[in-house]
């Protein structure tokens, strides 16, 4: 399969993209590592008389820590991110980055890539956002940054302007006694999950929750923060009971469509056996415990 | 008549032979590979960055070359599974694959390979997990895959001696 023909630019800086997406108007795409896009072309799903690529400017790629925070240059392949060990300072995003799709792939896609193309289906929306997470976007009036949340708007939609582009996401480094673990099942590793669940949790010295933070991939059009299950964990002990509540909360919140991956109950069924599992090792990670965590596999 | 799409001059060190062509910018690496330089090694399975059955390495790192472009691989060096033997002689994980028969019908054992390849380049001693988890981008629909794990494990051991 052949993509349709199409012109190619390279850009050498971000600034450059940025000038060709203006000049060019909305004939044209940014191309980052290409899983998606490529794939989509191919299919003829999408058509681009234009491709400005960014797989050639220099220091877009990069994890760096900065005072209190982490910084990924929106270049960044998710292998870069795996193999990071700034990164791993939150075990959370190496949970990410590590179970996105396979090697290969990894060894290609971005994150500045996957969180422009916001498929619901994506994993890294739902895992930055149980984090303190800002983009730094770059368009024709300059730079701007925002909350990711504010940055993702809805299925395939981001505040994007036509001629900007993601270039860095800034994370902060949670508090002492933080603890975070994303969770996945996927029917085989190349594929998007059915479902995933991101949790995030912040202890006080005993085992009361301070801070809870859960997001559900997949299940949405963009990944959903339960605010009722939040509110289940956070300012309370991680009792079963309270465990249970912010579970069901969870399933409650899912708004599933059904397609080739599953059912409406089943997805929901999945999404709160993964939360149950994400809180428990985020609460272990939290209590300083070394947890190694995987997706599950149909 | 729309103005015809330009073409874009590449250079690409391929099993460390330089070429130097002009090509279409839609072109996939893959066709790059098996149309324009006749190194027909690498295949194509689902054509859909499933499969892994085209996977090679791009600047040391696997990449499924059915869904990279051509363009991308400008200064780059590439390995396929025609650059694995060197002097008749198979290279360790080609010669472990047929020692453990990790294949049957062979047509993705190219792509098995140059995965195994990467895997043992940054795990040379690879545990269990770390084998299934370097090879879960490549489907085999015959063997049931314990022959290739098998495979994998001793072309680390030969890759140890």
């Amino acid at each position: 399969m052949y993509p349709n023909a199409f012109q190619y630019h390279q850009a050498h800086s971000a600034e450059e993209a940025v000038r060709l997406l203006s000049e060019l108007g909305e004939d044209a795409k940014l191309l980052a590592g290409g899983q998606s896009l490529v794939p989509l072309m191919k299919l003829r799903l999408a058509s681009p008389a234009h491709l400005v690529d960014l797989n050639f400017v220099p220091d877009l790629a990069y994890v760096r820590r900065e005072k209190g925070a982490i910084r990924i240059g929106a270049l960044s392949r998710h292998a870069d991110i795996e193999a990071s060990p700034v990164a791993r300072q939150i075990p959370i995003l190496y949970d990410c980055a590590s179970g996105i799709a396979d090697v290969q792939i990894r060894n290609r896609g971005t994150l500045g890539g996957s969180l422009a193309e916001a498929d619901p289906s994506g994993d890294w929306g739902a895992v930055l956002l149980t984090l303190n997470t800002t983009v730094r976007t770059v368009g024709p009036q300059g730079e701007r940054s925002m909350a990711l949340s504010d940055f993702l708007v809805d299925a395939y939609t981001t505040a994007l302007g036509p001629a900007e582009l993601l270039r860095e996401v800034t994370v902060e480094i949670p508090p002492k006694n933080s603890g975070g673990a994303y969770l996945a099942f996927k029917r085989c590793a190349p594929v998007y999950p059915t479902a995933s669940a991101a949790v995030q949790l912040t202890l006080d010295d005993s085992a009361t929750c301070r801070d809870a933070r859960i997001a559900l991939g997949c299940v949405g059009l963009t990944a959903i923060c339960p605010a009722e299950a939040e509110r289940a964990l956070r300012g309370q002990p991680l009792t079963p009971k309270n465990i249970d509540a912010a579970v069901e909360a969870a399933r409650a919140a899912a708004d599933p469509q059904p397609d080739i991956r599953g059912s409406v109950e089943y997805k929901r069924h999945l999404v709160a056996m993964l939360v149950r599992k994400a809180i428990a090792s985020a609460a272990r990670r939290a209590r300083g415990e070394r947890v190694e965590v995987s997706h599950f596999y149909a | 008549m729309p103005d015809p799409i330009p073409r874009v001059p590449i250079r690409v060190t391929v099993n460390g032979t330089r070429h130097e062509l002009e090509i279409e910018p839609r072109l996939l690496l893959v066709d790059l590979l098996r149309e324009q330089l006749d190194l027909t090694g690498t295949h194509v399975g689902c054509d859909t960055s499933y499969c892994g059955a085209c996977t090679v390495l791009l600047n040391g790192a696997s990449v499924k070359s059915c869904t990279v472009l051509a363009v991308h691989a400008n200064g780059g060096e590439i390995l396929t599974v025609e650059g694995l033997a060197k002097n008749g002689e198979l290279h360790p994980i080609q010669q472990a694959f047929v020692d453990q028969l990790g294949l049957q019908c062979g047509y993705c054992t190219p792509g098995l390979l140059l995965s195994t390849y990467q895997l043992l380049s940054k795990h040379p001693n690879p545990s269990e997990k770390e084998v299934r988890i370097g090879i879960a981008g490549n489907t085999c629909r015959c063997t049931g895959y314990q022959n290739i794990f098998k495979a994998v494990q001793a072309a680390a051991k030969a890759g140890r001696k």
